[in-house]
C-alpha cells in the first residue's frame, strides 16, 4: 500500500502498478521480444520442415547414394525418381485417380452441402438440432468402423473400384465438415439481405444462386480447401473400396517394397509429389484460410 | 442466432444431403449392428446370439489395453499440442508477406496424405538412412524404434505433434485475428503485462476455437490409424497398437464379423460420448454469452 502510495505521489501510478520499468526500457524490451518470438518461431518452422526437407533430400539421390553414405544434400542431383514415376502409367495413374475421387467429392458435397447449410443458418424446423448432432457424429466414426460394412455395401450395389465409390465413401465426413463450416459462414451474413431480395421479388434459387452464393465466396472457397484436405489424405477407406483402377497413389506407393528391399528414391519422390497438390491449394486459399480454419466462426 | 424462422420446409433443402449421408452412414452402421448380435458361419448358416460379443469384447484384455493406450496417447498428444499450438499463434506474424508465408509453412504438414506422414517419419528415424535415427545414434542413444518399445511411443507422439499441431495453431491463430486492435490500445495505456494480455484478453477470445481444436484433437487422435501403421505397425510387440489398428486386424485380417461389430459399436460409442459432453458443453457456453459474441 505505502509503495502504491509513494509512486502516486510521482504521479506515475498508471505507469508502477504493472511495471516498473521507464517508458525508453518498455521499448527496447518490445523489440527484443518481438525478436526472440521471430526467432522461436523461425527454429519450429526449421524443425518442422526438417522430415520433408529430408524426403525431398531422398528423393533426388540414387538408391545407391541413400544406402551408401550419409549425405546432407544431394551428392550427385539426379531426377531419375520422378523421371520413372511419370513415364510408368501405373504410377501416375494413381495420382488421376486420387485427384478424380477427390474432385468428384468436393463437387458431390459442395452440393448438397450448400442448401442444406442454410437451412441450419437460417430456419427452425422440426429435429433441426438433433440432426445437426447426428450429421456431426458421423465426423467422429473411425473409417475403420465403416470398413467392412462399406465393402460390402459398394460390392453389391456394383461400385467396388470405381472413383464415385470412394467418393461417396469420403461423404460420410466431409458433408458433416461442410455443413459444419457453411453455416458460420453463412450466419455472419445479415438476415435482412434475405428479405430484401425477397421483397424484390427473387424466387428462392434465383437469390441462392445470384446473390447468397457470391456472397460467401470466401467461405466456399475455404470449405473446398477442407474437403479437399480429408478426402486427399484419407487413406483407409479409399484403399478398401479400390483394387485396380481406381487405386489411391498413397496405396501404390506400397508397392516400392520389393524382394531386392525398398525402392527408396522412389518412394521418397511418390511421397513429395503427394504434397504438392496440397501447396497449391493452400496457395489458393492463403488469405481466407486463417478465417476458415475457425469454421468461419470468428 | 435467434432470429430463425419456424419453417418446415426447410426439411427440402437438408433432404439430398440427408439421403446420400443415409446411404454412406446409416446403411453401413446397420448391417453392423446386424453383425454384432449374430454369430455368423456361412451364407446360410448365422444364430442370434445376443449381448455374448459385446461381453467378449469388453473383457478382452488385449482390447482394453489397446483402450488404455489409446486413452494415454490421446490425453498425451492435447497436452502438448493445445499450449504449443497457442504458443506458435501468439507469435506467428499478424500482416504482411511474411504471414502468408508463415501461413502456408505451417499448414504444410495438415496436407500431407496420412500415410505419407507414416513413411516420412520411417525414413527420418531409421538408423541407416534418416537424418533423425542416424544423428540420434552418432550421439551415443540407443534409438530404435522396432525394438525398443520406448522410442516407438515418442516417435509416434513427435510424429503427431509435427503432423498435428498446425491445426490447433491454425484455431488459435483465427482466433486471435478476430481480437479488435482497440483492446490492445486499450491494454497499452493499461500498461497491461503481456501476461495480463493474454489472460484477460486473448485466452477469453480462444475459449471458442480452442474447445474445437480440442474436439477435433480427441477425435482424429482417437481414430488414428494409417500413421502409426506405418511407422511402426503397431509394434514392437503390440506396444503402439491402436484401437482402429485392433479393429481392422479383426475385421479384414481375421474375418471375426461378429466380434468386431460389437468392438465397432463400443469404439463408436465411446468416442460419441466424449464428443456429446463437449457439443453441450459448446452449447452452454454460447448460451452464456450476450448473442453479439458470436458463436
Amino acid at each position: 500500500m505505502s509503495y502504491q502510495l509513494e509512486n502516486t505521489q510521482r504521479g506515475e501510478k498508471y505507469n508502477t502498478i504493472f511495471s516498473k520499468v521507464s517508458p525508453a526500457k518498455r521499448r527496447n524490451r518490445t523489440a527484443r521480444a518481438h525478436w526472440r518470438s521471430r526467432i522461436l518461431l523461425g527454429l519450429y518452422l526449421a524443425l518442422m520442415i526438417l522430415p520433408i526437407y529430408w524426403l525431398i533430400n531422398m528423393s533426388l539421390q540414387t538408391n545407391s547414394e541413400i544406402l551408401g553414405s550419409m549425405t546432407l544434400w544431394p551428392q550427385n542431383l539426379t531426377f531419375d525418381n520422378y523421371i520413372g514415376i511419370f513415364t510408368n502409367s501405373s504410377w501416375y495413374m494413381g495420382y488421376v485417380n486420387s485427384m478424380l475421387y477427390v474432385s468428384m467429392n468436393m463437387l458431390i458435397t459442395i452440393c448438397v452441402a450448400l442448401p442444406a447449410a442454410y437451412a441450419f443458418s437460417r430456419y427452425t424446423f422440426i429435429g433441426d438440432k438433433h440432426l445437426f448432432f447426428w450429421l456431426l457424429t458421423n465426423l467422429m466414426a473411425p473409417p475403420a468402423v465403416f470398413l467392412l460394412p462399406y465393402f460390402q455395401l459398394y460390392y453389391s450395389v456394383g461400385l467396388f473400384d470405381t472413383h464415385i465409390a470412394v467418393a461417396l465413401a469420403h461423404c460420410l465426413f466431409n458433408i458433416p465438415l461442410a455443413i459444419w463450416i457453411l453455416e458460420g459462414f453463412m450466419s455472419s451474413v445479415p438476415k435482412e439481405i434475405d428479405e430484401t431480395a425477397y421483397i424484390d421479388g427473387y424466387s428462392f434459387p434465383r437469390f441462392f444462386i445470384k446473390i447468397f452464393i457470391p456472397m460467401i465466396r470466401s467461405g466456399i472457397g475455404v470449405t473446398l480447401f477442407f474437403l479437399f484436405m480429408f478426402s486427399w489424405v484419407e487413406l483407409l477407406l479409399a484403399r478398401t473400396l479400390t483394387a485396380t483402377d481406381a487405386q489411391p497413389i498413397g496405396m501404390i506407393m506400397t508397392r516400392t517394397s520389393t524382394a531386392s528391399g525398398i525402392d527408396w528414391g522412389t518412394l521418397a519422390a511418390a511421397g513429395v509429389l503427394t504434397i504438392i497438390p496440397g501447396i497449391l491449394v493452400v496457395y489458393f486459399v492463403r488469405n481466407h484460410i486463417a478465417k476458415g480454419f475457425a469454421l468461419g466462426r470468428t | 442466432m435467434n432470429n430463425k424462422v419456424p419453417n418446415n420446409r426447410a426439411w427440402l433443402l437438408v433432404l439430398p444431403m440427408l439421403v446420400l449421408v443415409a446411404f454412406s452412414a446409416i446403411i453401413p452402421l446397420m448391417t453392423v449392428v446386424n453383425y454384432s448380435v449374430q454369430d455368423v458361419l456361412g451364407p446360410n448358416a448365422r444364430f442370434f446370439t445376443g449381448t455374448e460379443w459385446f461381453q467378449s469384447m469388453l473383457n478382452d484384455d488385449a482390447l482394453q489395453a489397446a483402450f488404455l493406450r489409446q486413452i494415454s496417447f490421446s490425453l498425451i498428444i492435447l497436452a502438448i499440442q493445445i499450449p504449443l499450438g497457442i504458443g506458435i499463434a501468439l507469435i506467428m506474424p499478424k500482416r504482411g508477406w511474411q504471414a502468408s508465408a508463415v501461413l502456408i509453412l505451417i499448414t504444410l504438414p495438415l496436407l500431407i496424405p496420412w500415410n505419407v506422414v507414416g513413411s516420412i517419419w520411417q525414413i527420418f528415424t531409421r538408423g541407416d538412412i534418416g537424418l533423425m535415427g542416424w544423428g540420434l545414434r552418432e550421439l551415443g542413444i540407443n534409438y530404435n524404434i522396432t525394438r525398443n518399445a520406448g522410442d516407438a511411443w515418442a516417435t509416434i507422439i513427435l510424429m503427431d505433434v509435427w503432423h498435428w499441431t498446425p491445426l490447433v495453431a491454425m484455431l488459435c491463430y483465427s482466433g486471435l485475428r478476430s481480437i479488435p486492435e482497440a483492446y490492445y490500445q486499450a491494454a497499452r495505456i493499461d500498461r497491461a503485462s503481456k501476461w495480463a494480455i493474454f489472460r484477460y484478453i486473448q485466452l477469453p477470445k480462444l475459449t471458442n476455437v480452442l474447445v474445437i481444436a480440442v474436439l477435433l484433437r480427441f477425435m482424429h487422435s482417437f481414430m488414428i490409424y494409417a500413421e502409426p501403421f506405418v511407422l511402426t505397425g503397431g509394434g514392437p510387440g503390440s506396444a503402439t497398437t491402436f484401437l482402429s489398428q485392433s479393429l481392422t486386424t479383426m475385421a479384414v485380417g481375421q474375418q471375426d464379423l461378429g466380434p468386431s461389430a460389437a468392438f465397432s459399436l463400443i469404439y463408436f460409442l465411446v468416442i460419441l460420448l466424449v464428443s456429446w459432453v463437449f457439443y453441450t458443453t459448446i452449447m452452454n457456453m454460447q448460451k452464456d454469452k450476450p448473442p453479439h459474441g458470436g458463436a
